[in-house]
């Protein structure tokens, strides 16, 4: 039997002292984010699923066809079949089976956007939906204030997770490139503070976590009447749900790479050390 | 190769627990009304930072070259038809409850009355947006001719249309007649019309006629169609499942400023 894992992390406890990485309230806060963004996303997915089309501008509806740039669809295919299409832009996909149309959880094709396993709730049910993600959405922002407000009192944000303007050469970057290329992960010192991909990345996502807040405020029919700029700011309240649309996936392809990147460096190691704050640095080559 | 197959049967035997733990959470009592302390929250903070607020205005050149209708497009019931046909010239809107001076208005004396035109946005809670132009008057002006009094918490809006549900909203609702409610912030709120106008023509039966409220600061389904009767209250109590509104009755929020 194989395993990915190597043998030093399972069977033989490092014998060098663990350098504690991350404080309590980054680990806090990224468990709690862990959980408010999934839950966000799928209940998100949820709202979309009503009105699977999205707009440029203040307005749009059913008739807007040329203010709208992805709609989710099904129409009937040439076996009278139902087929799902998937409109972004000129380009049309046949999306049948994931997009457009899908089986329900009892196998049943259905015209639907998003197919049930990633929505919350499974069933198409917008009312519960819309209850999961604006709870979640105070849970987000709450969280996400404690994270920054704590990141800069500390200096965490500025020590650890924003570049520094030595670290933009592009030089810099190109060296962190080829390193991860090669999957070089840093060991010994040099893996006592984040490189510049990673900089780039931790701060990028917290970007777009704002921009998640401020657009979805910016939907907000009540928000919108006490703070005007938001939707100036976005271009209209149809392009804030585009780019809160946009935001949410490029969130996802974070979280696939970030993921991606723990199971190449050590899952046992990185993960642990956001549970208990306690690194392995490893041999310094 | 055992260890994938072994392992996407794992995952996906674990997405498939995880997914039925999310549904059973989402219609778990406790969860839902764990859920639904964030309509309060929201209330109050968006109550905090624009209690008074007026909802953004647009110009002609801003609007939808098709308004969309929703929901209920049309009333079956013999007194609304009766009433269609006539140009609803002998219709009359009730204005009673918690009020010194019940009333019931023509459309021409709410005609008659100084009257408001606005160009806002319409924000459905499936998500799509439409601008418009309202006219009609203030619904504070006709409270105060009624004389609100202090006792009274909500303004009940009593509508002729008997609604079975949307499919985009969640598929086949119980049916019931409309209703809505607002507070007496957004009931006075300057831009809280009763329109009888819309795109300069006069309202249509698919939007509403002869009467729709427009609360500018609240998702569509607030914007009662075909008012028949104002109804000031103190509770939600009597009126459908006592949530409020007929969306309210079925699982939306009640207070519908996100």
């Amino acid at each position: 039997m194989t395993t990915a894992i190597p043998m030093s992390e399972t069977m033989a406890p490092p014998q060098r002292p663990l350098f504690y990485r991350h404080a309590l309230l980054t680990r806090l806060t990224h468990w709690t984010n862990v959980l408010a963004v999934a839950v966000l996303l799928m209940s998100g997915l949820q709202i979309f699923n009503a009105h699977p089309g999205l707009y440029w501008g203040q307005y749009g509806a059913d008739a807007d066809v040329g203010k709208r740039w992805l709609e989710i669809g099904a129409i009937p295919g040439p076996d009278g079949a139902m087929a799902g299409k998937t409109r972004i832009g000129p380009l049309m996909f046949d999306t049948t089976g994931v997009l457009g149309v899908s089986n329900n959880g009892d196998g049943v094709s259905t015209a639907i956007g998003f197919p049930h396993w990633i929505t919350l709730p499974s069933a198409r049910d917008l009312a519960t939906g819309r209850r999961w993600h604006f709870f979640f959405a105070w849970v987000l922002i709450l969280n996400g204030l404690t994270y920054l407000v704590g990141g800069i009192v500390s200096g965490h944000l500025r020590k650890d997770i924003v570049p520094d303007l030595a670290e933009l050469r592009p030089s810099n970057i190109a060296h962190d490139i080829v390193s991860h290329a090669k999957l070089q992960f840093p060991k010994g010192e040099d893996a006592k503070r984040y490189h510049i991909l990673q900089k780039l990345a931790y701060s990028g996502v917290i970007v777009l976590l704002i921009l998640m807040v401020l657009t979805g405020l910016t939907m907000s029919p009540s928000n919108d009447a006490a703070w005007h700029w938001l939707s100036e700011m976005f271009g209209g309240r149809q392009s804030a749900r585009s780019i809160h649309f946009i935001a949410a996936w490029s969130i996802v392809a974070f979280v696939v790479v970030h993921v991606l990147m723990v199971l190449l460096a050590g899952p046992i190691n990185q993960i642990r050390s956001m549970i208990t704050g306690r690194f392995d640095l490893g041999d310094a080559a | 190769m055992t260890i994938l197959t072994r392992r996407s049967l794992v995952t996906v035997g674990a997405g498939g627990l995880l997914l039925s733990g999310c549904d059973k959470l989402s219609y778990n009592p406790k969860m839902v009304s764990v859920l639904e302390s964030a309509e309060g929250a929201t209330e109050r903070w968006q109550r905090l930072i624009g209690r008074n607020a007026l909802a953004r205005e647009f110009s002609e050149a801003d609007m939808s070259p098709v308004f969309k209708a929703n929901g209920s497009r049309s009333v079956d019931t013999d007194d609304y038809l009766a009433h269609s046909e006539s140009d609803f010239v002998d219709w009359r809107l009730k204005v009673d409850g918690l009020v010194a001076r019940p009333l019931s208005l023509s459309l021409a004396q709410l005609r008659a009355a100084p009257q408001r035109t606005q160009i806002t946005r319409h924000d459905c809670v499936e998500g799509w947006s439409a601008i418009g132009k309202w006219t009609g008057p203030q619904l504070g002006h006709i409270l105060k001719a009624a004389g609100v009094l202090p006792t009274a918490r909500y303004a009940m809006f009593l509508c002729a249309d008997n609604y079975g549900g949307e499919a985009s909203k969640g598929g086949d609702q119980s049916a019931g007649l409309y209703y809505e409610s607002i507070d007496m912030v957004d009931a006075f709120h300057p831009q809280t019309i009763l329109a009888h106008t819309m795109n300069g023509e006069t309202l249509s039966v698919p939007h509403g006629a002869p009467l729709r409220l427009r609360v500018e600061r609240q998702l569509g389904y607030k914007h009662a169609k075909y008012v028949m009767g104002i109804r000031l209250v103190d509770s939600f109590k009597g009126f459908g499942a006592g949530k409020g509104g007929y969306w309210p009755d079925r699982g939306y929020e009640w207070f519908a400023g996100i």
